[in-house]
């Protein structure tokens, strides 16, 4: 094996010719979003030519126009495109596309299509089928681990499920244990008991659920770990046999078991523990006869410092960037390297590990309630400037001395090289979403990645806290406020990070939202103000009725009265029957002199403040600058006008609201949204529209989604409770039910349609009291 | 006329002399603004114009605080929020007559009970009426009905759609021998409407309010109307009089309301939920008039500001009228980039006469320096010919004690100059503006385009005064006619009083009182409206109220 020609050599540039194999010239990428345009970026750096599927919805979308070539495979579900086999492989076929990459999620670890595409001769760029099958299943791959003395979580996974017997067990692992469903998921099935008196009725439940959930009750016993991390290893390996690890990353803070924040390196690892890591991760990779990216995830015991085998990821993952930082590698490059049959660029020695990384995944939800998925139409994004779009270069670790060196443990074992160099902090943005654009109900509702990376973890936190404040939605609910909170929580700081972190710190990660200053609102108010004056076109000549806006004579001054609302994010939404109370009102009053300048008196509830002399522009149609107390202030206010056909209403949605970005510290969170009430005659003539149905009650689709089933036909009388459609958003099931009895008037939807938020599924007649 | 091409415009441009060429026509300004006597002119201007500023804000409160309560317990907009909210939010307004009625009645009735003006709906300009509910029950005093038929005329002279807001109990009784009889009372509100609709201006009528007896005719009288339901009234006459007269008992929803009138006998054609919702729809209503009632022009060149500040028109004019001042350095503190050409400079100095540019509209100016000549008279005659000539509109800067007496005088045919002079103003083929900055006396008055010689607008500074002669030489006239030394100090005191500006203005022999600082705005407001693109001004019959050239001549001017 030519190992000595690779460690002579210095990288890719310098490779020997002879020895490397010519990468592909055309490859397919057989995903969407972030992860697509990420692929499509490397192969463009490589000069390869690039193809992307799309489904319908996603016609415009970013790969379809970052690709060289872009074939249509299908409707908007995934079933029916994204993860339609046949048609990816004909469009290969059609292309000439070499190789596949398959990303993350859809097809990547789908072993099936992996064997289908050896068939007819196409390279998926991925690990052979039969380590996916080795790694996808939990139980087996746990007993490859055993046998390649990984640990793993002590626990009983055999068949024999007599209570007795299954307590035996747990007191040999010792308490705590979990109790769960084999083929569980989500929760379900799954019992933690703290001793021995309470496993059996435990045990019972648990295999209740399980029998109901999954028509099977065979359970397994685990040991339960109190304050567990998640902490992975990013392995490589090559069609030769060598295998390197990437040193590690934690994931430990998750919600709806998804990761929303990571890390490279894990914080608090010492070297012989990210040494100890590596080796097993590389051993378990080497267990299966791995090839390409992988991940080997572990869960680590903060107690007591021990790590457990999980789960091996056969992909490249989302939070792949953040090694790329600590390394300075392209790991996709990587990836079509090895697919093409090469050795690994670098030897395990010979791999950085420089500074900091941390990615923050940006997701339309609501954090408030629980992280629910939300979905519509972004009508506005601002980002950070990057300032890389690729990992910034480091300098592979001299390897001269290490040359010989054929085990990678050996190399890992020792002492990690960390350069010290002043790095300058850089930052990465993954976005496959560009704005005004709509976040679908048919994928992941991930809009974007902030990845930064700095010499320190300190330095890089602060640079993913700015990065996060100079992110700006408007249109759905992001979790950015809530990641801007947790970048900046003392005991995320200090890096005591742990799987139950936002449980634990919940309270100080969601503060009670208090009211907007009063320097936020006198600056709304001036924006509204603002954006109402007439402008003078600037070329043309313009009549004074124009030119002298807000001209008064006499002494005389204008002034105009503004009023908001505070649109609270509320925790919890009750269904159907709340009595919306009115929200106190805030007025502000503007007073326009001749010269430009504005008094502006804030009414609030808590109190009145009053600005002098106050200048303010718009810098932009969505940006504010002023001075307010000798404070110069530019402030990114975005309106957001309502739908035009849903009738007017005191409901927040109905009414215009003004999203105001503060980069003005001031603890309020980085966005406060300002309800501008619609005028009462405009509600009272809302009122009647949705009154001249109220004999009818209707159901409306609440977001935009799919209809999964209707379960009532027309004429069909139904009680109050009864099922009436289910609808599917963000892979979730709504049932929407009945709220009086009625007799079913007409159906507007059918089974399969997707349907926007508001459309009236189905009308019934009420019956008479 | 007017009517520029947009070719003819653009050929304008760039046929016009380069910039340079016209620095010499930069007005200079020697004034020292610390002298001892600029200080003091500076300090009783505004002392005078503060006392102004204090009079105007009480009269923008109308009726008072209790009042305003009263109607907004009712759930209503008060007349100046239901003005806001229908102009365009950030646009100037134009009031007229802010003063009217000011100590005339011996109750106190502020602007005459009605808020006139002009401002800009839905991107147009419009002619504003505005009933005020607080003062009186928006009764009409004699004045108030002079105020409304002032804004209807200004509406026709500039080709204004007109929009009434209205709430009125009709005529106030007790003043009906004044208000109700004559041609121009309140009969004459309704012939304007129907003229005006018949020349082609937009009438916008909303009822907010009680409509009733005579006032019930304006929204009857309008093009298109609005009522908001519950709040609005019309009837002929109300449920008491109703039951005097045949017996029957009727409150007054059902008698007149909104939704009878909307649904059943057809008078009204909007029915709003609130005083908000009904402003609301009149502005779509504005929104839709297409090009009838015209549409402004811009101006011909881009607009400049003056080289010197306008607060030093306090200092150089003052309000002693026996003190004289140079009318060249008001004007320098009005025009663009204060650039003044003269015409016929050296020749009869005691009038100013030039062309200048306000707002980026050209306007021949002619103003005074002095006593007038016969030579002054001539010059002012031969330059309001160029004027309609090539149809620049006029300004007249008015500080004129008269024309010239003695035999000299007299011998040099001043009479039949004064005459030449009166002749071109009143026959001038373009539209006319005046602003009183001192005083405007006898037949200098005339000849400065006075109120009978019906300027699109009239305007006064708080220190003018308008009278047959100036108090020196009524002393003097009175001790020669009359014995009675008491009499003559008391009229004295009497034609004193009745010529300040604020005695003018109550009684609307103005369209209103500015502050010097305000001229040159308020002109060029005024000029743009001038300037406007006449629709369907002519009536049926071609006939206008008001005269401001029409290509008829001059008549015969005495040589």
């Amino acid at each position: 094996m030519p190992y000595d020609a690779i460690s002579l050599s210095r990288g890719l540039a310098t490779a020997v010719a002879s020895v490397r194999k010519p990468h592909f010239d055309k490859i397919l990428i057989a995903n969407r979003g972030e992860i697509a345009c990420r692929v499509i970026r490397t192969a463009k750096k490589l000069g390869i030519e690039t193809v992307a599927v799309y489904s319908d919805v996603d016609a415009n979308s970013m790969h379809v126009q970052l690709a060289d070539e872009a074939y249509c495979i299908g409707p908007a579900p995934s079933a029916e495109s994204y993860l339609r086999m046949d048609k990816i492989i004909d469009v290969c076929k059609q292309s000439g596309a070499q190789a596949v990459h398959p990303g993350y999620g859809f097809l990547s670890e789908n072993s099936k299509f992996a064997e289908l595409l050896a068939e007819e001769g196409i390279v998926f760029i991925g690990p052979p089928s039969s380590a996916i099958v080795s790694m996808g299943s939990k139980s087996e791959s746990k007993k490859i681990m055993e046998k390649a003395s990984v640990p793993v979580v002590p626990g009983y996974h055999g068949d024999n499920q007599d209570p007795n017997f299954l307590l035996q067990e747990a007191e040999k692992i010792g308490f705590p244990v979990l109790i769960k469903a084999i083929h569980g998921g989500g929760g379900k099935g799954m019992r933690t008991v703290f001793d021995a008196a309470s496993f059996h009725s435990s045990l019972e439940s648990a295999q209740r659920e399980s029998l109901k959930s999954f028509s099977s009750a065979t359970v397994l016993i685990e040991k339960y770990i109190t304050t567990p991390r998640h902490v992975e290893v990013q392995v490589f390996a090559d069609t030769h046999g060598n295998v390197v690890c990437l040193w590690e990353r934690d994931c430990s803070v998750q919600r709806r078991n998804q990761k929303i924040i990571e890390e490279a390196p894990a914080p608090g690892l010492s070297e012989e523990v990210r040494g100890r890591l590596g080796e097993k991760a590389v051993e378990a990779a080497r267990a299966v006869g791995y090839v390409g990216a992988g991940t080997v995830e572990f869960i680590f015991d903060c107690d007591s410092g021990e790590f457990y085998f999980m789960e091996m990821n056969t992909r490249l993952q989302v939070e792949h960037p953040v090694t790329e930082m600590i390394t300075g590698l392209d790991l996709v490059e990587w990836q079509l390297e090895v697919a093409a049959g090469n050795l690994l660029p670098f030897q395990q020695s010979q791999i950085p590990l420089v500074g900091h990384a941390f990615e923050a995944r940006i997701y339309a939800e609501n954090p408030r309630r629980d992280f629910l998925p939300d979905s519509g139409n972004v009508v506005y994004l601002s980002t950070p400037s990057p300032t890389h779009v690729f990992a910034p270069l480091l300098t592979p670790v001299d390897s001269a001395e290490t040359a010989s060196s054929t085990t990678s443990s050996s190399a890992l074992s020792r002492t990690v090289h960390i350069p010290s160099p002043a790095i300058t902090p850089s930052l990465r943005l993954e976005q496959g979403f560009r704005a005004p654009g709509t976040i679908g109900v048919f994928y992941d509702p991930m809009i974007a990645k902030i990845v930064v990376h700095a010499s320190t973890r300190n330095e890089a936190l602060r640079v993913l806290r700015r990065a996060l404040e100079e992110y700006r939605v408007v249109g759905v609910n992001t979790n950015v406020e809530f990641l801007r909170a947790l970048a900046g929580h003392d005991s995320f700081k200090k890096g005591d990070v742990e799987t139950g972190f936002i449980k634990k710190h919940y309270d100080s990660l969601f503060p009670i939202a208090t009211e907007p200053d009063s320097r936020l609102l006198a600056q709304a108010a001036l924006f509204v103000v603002l954006r109402d004056h007439p402008v003078p076109i600037p070329t043309a000549l313009n009549t004074p009725w124009t030119t002298l806006a807000s001209r008064r004579f006499g002494g005389d001054v204008y002034d105009r009265i503004v009023t908001f609302e505070v649109a609270h994010e509320s925790a919890e939404e009750e269904e159907g029957e709340t009595t919306p109370k009115d929200p106190e009102r805030i007025s502000v009053n503007v007073r326009i002199f001749n010269g430009g300048l504005f008094d502006v008196t804030v009414r609030a509830p808590q109190g009145e403040t009053e600005f002098k002399g106050v200048t303010a522009q718009l810098a932009s149609p969505t940006a504010i600058t002023s001075t307010l107390d000798s404070k110069s202030l530019r402030t990114t206010i975005v309106s957001q006008s309502p739908p035009p056909s849903v009738p007017a209403s005191r409901e927040p949605n109905a009414n215009e609201r003004l999203h105001v970005f503060s980069s003005d510290a001031t603890g309020l969170g980085l966005k406060t949204t300002l309800v501008v009430p619609s005028p009462n005659w405009l509600v009272s003539l809302g009122t009647d529209v949705l009154s001249a149905s109220s004999h009818t009650s209707t159901v409306k689709a609440p977001m935009p989604s799919v209809v999964v089933e209707v379960k009532v036909l027309l004429g069909q009388t139904v009680e109050k409770g009864d099922a009436i459609v289910v609808l599917e958003s963000m892979k979730t099931e709504t049932v929407l039910r009945a709220r009086k009895k009625g007799t079913v008037k007409s159906v507007g939807c059918a089974k399969g349609e997707m349907v926007p938020e508001g459309r009236v599924l189905v009308e019934f007649e009420e019956e008479e009291k | 006329m007017l009517r520029r091409t947009p070719l003819f415009r653009s050929l304008q441009q760039n046929v016009r002399a380069p910039r340079r060429l016209y620095h010499v026509s930069v007005l200079p300004s020697l004034l020292s603004v610390t002298s001892p006597e600029f200080m003091a002119k500076s300090e009783a201007m505004d002392a005078l114009v503060a006392d102004f500023e204090a009079k105007v804000s009480a009269a923008r409160l109308g009726g008072g605080a209790k009042a305003a309560e009263r109607m907004r317990s009712k759930g209503k907009k008060l007349p100046r929020e239901r003005l806001a909210l229908l102009l365009d939010p950030h646009t100037p307004f134009l009031e007229l007559s802010a003063l009217a009625a000011h100590d005339v009645y011996s109750d106190n009735v502020p602007g005459a009970g009605m808020i006139t003006g002009i401002g800009r709906i839905s991107g147009r300009e419009c002619v504003v009426v505005v009933n005020d509910a607080t003062v009186k029950g928006g009764s009409y005093y004699p004045l108030t009905v002079k105020k409304h038929l002032r804004a209807q005329e200004i509406a026709r002279e500039h080709g204004l759609p007109c929009v009434y807001v209205v709430e009125s109990g009709g005529a106030a009784l007790p003043h009906q021998a004044n208000v109700f009889p004559d041609k121009e009372h309140f009969g004459r509100i309704f012939y304007n409407m129907a003229q005006l609709s018949a020349i082609g201006i937009p009438q916008i009528a909303i009822v907010h309010g009680i409509s009733v007896a005579g006032g019930a005719y304006v929204p009857a009288m309008a093009d298109e109307n609005i009522i908001v339901r519950e709040q609005g009234h019309i009837f002929l006459a109300g449920p008491p009089l109703v039951k005097a007269a045949t017996g029957e008992v009727v409150d007054e929803e059902t008698l007149g309301g909104g939704l009878m009138h909307s649904s059943e006998s057809g008078v009204t054609d909007h029915l709003a939920r609130d005083d908000e919702h009904a402003i609301a729809i009149a502005r779509g209503i504005v929104s839709d008039l297409g090009t009838a009632g015209g549409r402004p022009l811009p101006p011909l060149v881009q607009p400049e500001d003056p080289v010197y500040p306008a607060h030093e028109l306090h200092g150089i004019v003052g309000t002693d009228l026996k003190q004289a001042f140079d009318m060249r350095d008001v004007i320098a503190r009005i025009v663009d980039g204060s650039r003044f050409r003269e015409f016929k400079k050296e020749y009869g100095t005691t009038i100013i006469t030039g062309f200048a540019n306000i707002h980026g509209y050209p306007v021949g100016i002619v103003a005074n320096n002095g006593i007038l000549f016969s030579q002054s008279a001539l010059k002012a005659t031969h330059f309001i010919e160029l004027c309609s000539q090539r149809q620049i509109p006029l300004l007249f800067l008015v500080n004129v004690t008269g024309y010239m007496v003695g035999s000299k005088a007299e011998k040099g045919g001043i009479a039949k100059d004064g005459a030449k002079m009166v002749r071109a103003v009143a026959c001038a083929d373009v539209p006319k503006l005046t602003v009183i900055v001192g005083g405007s006396y006898g037949a200098g008055n005339y000849g400065m385009c006075g109120r009978s010689y019906s300027p699109r607008f009239l305007w006064m500074w708080p220190n003018a005064k308008v009278s047959v002669m100036g108090p020196g030489q009524l002393s003097q006239v009175m001790s020669q006619v009359s014995k009675d030394p008491t009499k003559h100090s008391k009229l004295k005191d009497e034609i004193e009083e009745q010529s300040t500006a604020l005695y003018a203005t109550a009684r609307l022999w103005d369209d209103g009182i500015i502050r010097p600082v305000d001229t040159r705005d308020t002109v060029g407001l005024a000029l743009a409206l001038s300037a406007r693109e006449r629709g369907g001004r002519r009536g049926t019959n071609g006939s206008l109220a008001t005269w401001d050239g029409d290509g008829k001549g001059y008549g015969v001017f005495r040589m």
